[in-house]
């Protein structure tokens, strides 16, 4: 890859690192990452991945920004309110980094279109707020074999970890099912502590960095969990789970499934 | 000591840190291993940060030397892809 003297400046960090250097740089031009939710996690995700200069990402989100949404949403701002989410992310991103396409899809996922939505892309990242998406995603990335770096916020506490379909457990095999409505709060209902989403993307983003990169140990088979009041970091380990319904040796899981009954969608 | 003939050199005159070693170091990866790169250089620090930042990354440093007043002369081989 040849690079424009502005892309020499802009990216000599990178490039002087031995894991990454020119070579790793056009890996990350050249990678295509499909982030789902452009809210508390998907902003700093998208912001460092913009930074990056990750080629293409694609953003799929439905809401539009909210007064209440800039307590920890860092790619939104007062000027976009009531700007759908996607394309104030968009504009935020590309003010960044103008090398990065940013396809902005507004709408919500379904089991109808996800597998066309993520088939060109190299990755997904999971930075949704409810259970139906995070169990439709997590289906999918395992049907059409695609890493997925997942993120969870509440609180004081987030979650991270990184499935890769094939090698390691999925997000079935640590929970068969989504909770009964109403059981898990949302963090509208309990609150979130608004750096949350900033540590547990900034993981994420690292995660996708290492896996476009093909450097490191991912966090596969493990689920890390961050606790801000503590200021600790534990790994806990996810064996993969033979009789997992959708990546066990025999699935009883073949077709998508949206999951709506009941579930809170509000960010 | 016996000549030693370039596969490629680069001019980063002109050029500071850390712009002298991003520079020096597309060249190397542009390379295959055992060609040998020749950068001519007139900033003093990356005189020496190169060589260092060379044999960190794994390549050897055959030779540097002040050729005159401003410029220096640095032929590295590549041994690590």
């Amino acid at each position: 890859m040849d690079f424009s003297e502005d892309q020499l400046l802009r990216y000599s960090r990178h490039i002087i690192l031995p894991e990454v250097g020119g070579k790793g740089q056009a890996k990350i031009a050249n990678a295509k990452v499909f982030m789902i939710g452009a809210g508390g996690l998907g902003s700093p995700v998208g912001y460092y991945l913009a930074a990056a200069g990750v080629g293409t990402i694609a953003i799929v989100d439905n809401d539009t920004v909210e007064m209440s949404n800039l307590q920890r949403q860092i790619a939104h701002s007062v000027t976009t309110i009531g700007m759908p989410k996607v394309e104030s992310a968009k504009r935020t991103f590309q003010a960044l980094n103008p090398d990065v396409n940013i396809v902005d899809l507004k709408q919500r996922l379904s089991k109808d279109d996800i597998l066309d939505l993520i088939r060109d892309y190299d990755i997904v990242i999971d930075g949704s707020d409810n259970f139906p998406t995070r169990y439709l995603v997590n289906d999918a990335c395992v049907m059409a074999k695609k890493p997925l770096v997942s993120g969870a916020i509440l609180r004081f506490e987030g979650q991270v970890t990184t499935i890769v379909p094939g090698e390691g457990p999925c997000y079935r095999c640590l929970f068969e099912e989504p909770p009964p409505p109403g059981l898990v709060p949302s963090c509208q209902e309990a609150g979130v502590l608004g750096v949350l989403p900033g540590v547990i993307g900034g993981l994420q983003a690292t995660e996708v960095l290492k896996l476009i990169l093909g450097k490191g140990e991912l966090l596969k088979g493990e689920l890390l969990i961050y606790n801000a009041l503590k200021t600790t970091f534990r790994k806990v380990k996810i064996p993969k789970n033979p009789s997992c319904p959708v990546c066990g040796d025999n699935p009883t899981i073949t077709e998508l499934i949206d999951y709506n009954q009941g579930y809170c969608t509000m960010p | 000591m016996e000549s030693i003939t370039p596969d490629k050199s680069i001019n980063i005159k002109g050029l500071v840190c850390p712009y002298t070693f991003v520079k020096a170091k597309l060249a190397i990866e542009s390379m295959e291993v055992g060609q040998v790169l020749e950068i001519l250089l007139d900033y003093e620090e990356a005189s020496r940060s190169i060589p260092k930042s060379m044999e960190d990354h794994g390549q050897t440093v055959l030779k540097t030397e002040k050729i005159n007043d401003t410029d220096w002369i640095l032929i590295i081989r590549k041994d690590k892809d």
